[in-house]
């Protein structure tokens, strides 16, 4: 008999194991849910001279998406990003992290711009603001200004369809 | 096409792979000679096709291929060369595509030096490590291919993590794996032992000196691994009990355990079951360190990306293993018997208590680690476990293991006599008693904690030392003559167990009497800190081949005369933008001197904030570490495994499973 007790509580462990699949230790509650999106003002990647700021996005329900073109995985986002943005269900606008603005502006060329606009974050001084750890990360805002999600890494059609849209068309409706 | 090679080569290398899996170990069951021939064979040939892939992912990373996703995402033209190898190890892909090329290296050394053992038993343990080859090889195929194409390809890569950009990259991982790997074999003989259903003296005899090198590369691994982190992390720390940590500590745990249990099981047929189980347990825990590592299940600064879709894979695959294993253990294990009858004071009882000890403290570190996932498993929260714990629950355990270390040499098999003990003891413990009241005070500082790591450090060591001299001394022959009549594996074992000493003074004087200081300083300005004088000398601008940094002057002096001049920098990599700490560090027999800059201070002269650490012994540390690996492999080396097998080729046929017992005997007390 105690020749099984291994056994026994290898398979419970392995039941655990399974269950800590499905969590997300990185999804750590961000503290800036639930809180005023951080405001600031930064050129626009496409018209360097205008600003872009968030207060200008006051009473509407957007999601502001923070990319570079040195991110791969950012890559693997964006087919998703252009196909939203062409159905026209919310605006997204981008924040163009760390990046040289020749660099962005090709990158954007080459795969398609879902941006209403981006901003050039040069120095990655909102970034620090918003508490960006990994580009891609993509936020949706509501239209007090308030930060309801926080997506860490690529968004999947998976993550769009079963989070984000819906939690978009329930702001909307408020 | 350089790429495409590769993957084919992964493709052959896993119909090999399932061959020398299946087919050996079903010639063993049915005494079929021909299927069992050809384990060897096919562990070779599997062996060159995982090579061929291996320098074909070095090559698309030499030549900056970054139409290689993998090369795109850890390599960068600018790398320097070194760094462009070692990212081969650098992210999830190549990490197993080394591990498998290592568990291939293993399986020829088996093939190689088992001529001498009973052919079911080499075909068993070469199809086992096929078995384990192959679920390796489907993992990479299925979610992990490190040859998959990027197109169009990027123009330029991600860069290597910043912190593994540092030599001890090039070969902490390299060093760790072998000693993951090299449990296989362990297991692996386990496995053909229990298969077999003869579970002598001989089986362990034979997963000896193997599992002696897996225990001799996981020490050098987690030895360099701290090494690495007390200079690359710039916190001046050497161990964090981060889970990344622990997964490789657990396995080293048990296998000190284990070739602590195959010794009794060896010399007296004792506790054979335990020891069985141990290696299986080493090895599952270093499957579950790749797990824990690979999966995400757990958060930790080593972290790579997380894919469900690969969490599941090895998950399945750990069931599989490790819960066949163990389901063939329930079926055989009783049948083994428990072996020859000893006192409860003898070296084997505590030899036993040994293994208890560091099985449970194994067992509380597996704990702290997947405490949080657990919790989190069962709705409670989200919570971390941190150092205090850890070191509350492993520094009870090992003073009492560190006690019997000093006992168990002297101690004599099956019975041992408490007077003859006490005679053999009470100047080791008067000695170190005595050091360890007086020392702390010569240091300038006495606390209980610091007393008892000195009086555990010096209890080793003078033991270590009486019973290599009461051996020593005697009448006959000249001193050189009695040094020999010792076996290697007797020095080993003593000069591993002096690296225990050393390595429990370097961890008393840091803890005891480390010195630290956390300050602002503005350019000109001196800092007092263990007696040195630390000159702030400014900041300037420095570029490295991918890296620009800000770095620090600081001048050290010591009773007005200048010692040395230390370079802390802050550096900002071009690809990812990512800061890291070069810390500053001066080396030295009896301490180090540490220097890291934090952030400049904004608004102010050129000033920053400096961390300035005195570490006192603190290389000591490592230094038992390394002690304690160079044991193992004079243990290794010892005359008996190899006059072991000589023997048995001039005897082949006569002396069918190779037990010229009298070799072992006769060479211990």
């Amino acid at each position: 008999m105690r020749y099984i007790l291994p056994l026994v509580a290898f398979l419970v462990l392995s039941a655990f194991l399974y269950l800590g699949l499905n969590l997300n230790p990185h999804e750590v509650p961000s503290p800036l849910i639930g809180k005023p999106a951080p405001a600031f003002s930064l050129p626009q990647l496409q018209q360097p001279e205008l600003q872009f700021s968030a207060q200008e996005m006051r009473g509407k329900v957007w999601l502001l998406n923070v990319w570079a073109s040195w991110c791969v995985s950012c890559r693997e986002e964006h087919p998703i990003l252009v196909e939203l943005a062409r159905q026209n269900i919310v605006p997204v606008y981008g924040l163009d992290y760390k990046d040289k603005a020749e660099d962005g502006k090709n990158w954007l060329e080459q795969h398609g711009d879902p941006y209403v606009l981006s901003a050039a974050d040069r120095e990655g001084r909102v970034g620090i603001d918003y508490g960006v750890y990994g580009v891609p990360e993509t936020y949706v805002i509501d239209k007090q200004g308030i930060i309801q999600y926080k997506q860490i890494g690529p968004v999947t059609p998976q993550v769009l369809n079963q989070k984000i849209l819906p939690l978009v068309a329930e702001l909307n409706r408020k | 096409m350089i790429p495409e090679i590769g993957n084919f080569c992964i493709i052959i290398a896993l119909l090999l792979a399932f061959v020398q899996g299946v087919l050996p170990i079903l010639g063993a069951a049915r005494s079929n000679s021909v299927l069992m021939g050809i384990a060897r064979p096919m562990a070779v040939g599997q062996f060159v096709f995982v090579a061929i892939a291996f320098f074909c992912l070095e090559r698309s990373l030499l030549t900056n291929d970054f139409s290689v996703l993998y090369v795109a995402e850890h390599s960068n033209s600018e790398l320097p060369g070194q760094y462009k190898f070692a990212a081969l190890w650098g992210g999830h892909e190549g990490s197993l595509l080394l591990w498998t090329f290592i568990l291939t290296i293993w399986t020829i050394m088996v093939a190689q030096f088992s001529k001498h053992l009973p052919q079911e038993m080499v075909a068993r343990v070469i199809g086992v490590m096929g078995l384990i080859s192959v679920g390796f090889l489907l993992f990479m195929l299925f979610t992990s291919n490190p040859f998959e194409r990027l197109l169009p390809a990027a123009v330029e890569g991600r860069d290597l993590n910043p912190l593994l950009q540092d030599p001890g990259l090039v070969i902490h991982p390299p060093m760790l794996y072998f000693g993951y790997v090299g449990t296989s074999v362990a297991f692996a003989f386990a496995i053909a032992a229990l298969l077999g259903g003869r579970m002598d003296a001989t089986w362990a005899r034979w997963s000896r000196p193997w599992t002696t090198m897996a225990w001799v590369f996981l020490t050098f691994g987690v030895g360099l691994g701290s090494w690495w982190a007390y200079y690359e992390l710039g916190w001046g720390g050497w161990w964090f009990w981060d889970p990344v940590e622990n997964a490789s500590f657990m396995p080293w745990l048990v296998t000190t355990a284990l070739i602590h249990s195959l010794a009794v099981t060896e010399k007296r047929g004792a506790y054979k079951s335990w020891t069985v189980l141990l290696a299986i347990s080493a090895f599952s825990l270093s499957l579950l360190g790749t797990f824990l590592v690979r999966s995400g299940v757990l958060t930790s600064v080593h972290s790579f990306a997380t894919d469900p879709a690969r969490g599941i894979f090895i998950l399945a695959f750990l069931v599989i293993v490790i819960g066949s294993s163990l389901l063939l253990f329930a079926w055989r294990a009783p049948k083994i018997g428990l072996g020859g009858k000893f006192n409860i004071i003898s070296r084997e009882s505590m030899l036993l208590s040994n293994n208890l000890m560091l099985s449970v403290a194994a067992a509380s570190v597996f704990l702290g680690t997947l405490y949080p996932l657990f919790v989190d498993a069962l709705g409670l929260g989200k919570i971390s476990v941190g150092v205090p714990y850890f070191n509350a629950v492993f520094v009870p355990l090992m003073v009492p293991m560190v006690l019997m270390m000093g006992l168990g040499p002297i101690a004599r098999w099956k019975q041992a006599s408490v007077p003859d003990m006490w005679v053999r003891i009470r100047w080791a413990l008067g000695c170190s008693v005595l050091i360890a009241i007086l020392l702390p005070l010569v240091m300038g500082k006495w606390t209980p904690m610091i007393s008892l790591g000195f009086l555990l450090a010096f209890w080793v060591i003078t033991t270590v030392v009486m019973d290599m001299g009461k051996r020593l001394s005697g009448r006959e022959g000249g001193l050189g003559v009695r040094l020999k009549s010792q076996s290697r594996s007797y020095y080993g074992m003593q000069l591993a167990h002096i690296g225990v000493g050393v390595f429990i003074i370097g961890v008393t004087m840091v803890k005891g009497y480390e010195a630290e200081r956390d300050v602002r300083m503005d350019v000109e300005d001196t800092v007092q800190a263990g007696g040195y004088e630390f000159r702030f000398d400014g900041v300037r601008q420095q570029t490295g081949p991918n890296y620009s940094a800000s770095q620090g002057r600081v001048t050290v002096s010591k009773d007005g005369k200048v010692i040395t001049q230390m370079f802390p920098e802050k550096r900002v990599y071009n690809a990812s933008g990512m800061p890291m700490t070069e810390a500053a560090i001066k080396p030295g027999l009896s301490g180090d001197l540490y220097v890291s800059l934090g952030e400049p201070i904004p608004n102010s002269n050129g000033a920053w904030s400096v961390r300035i650490y005195i570490k006192p012994f603190v290389d000591w540390i490592w230094a038992g570490c390394l002690l304690m690996g160079l044991g193992g492999i004079l243990a290794v080396s010892d005359r008996r495994y190899r006059v072991l097998s000589r023997k048995t080729k001039v005897e082949a046929g006569d002396s069918p499973a190779g037990e010229p017992a009298l070799v072992m005997e006769g060479k211990t007390p």
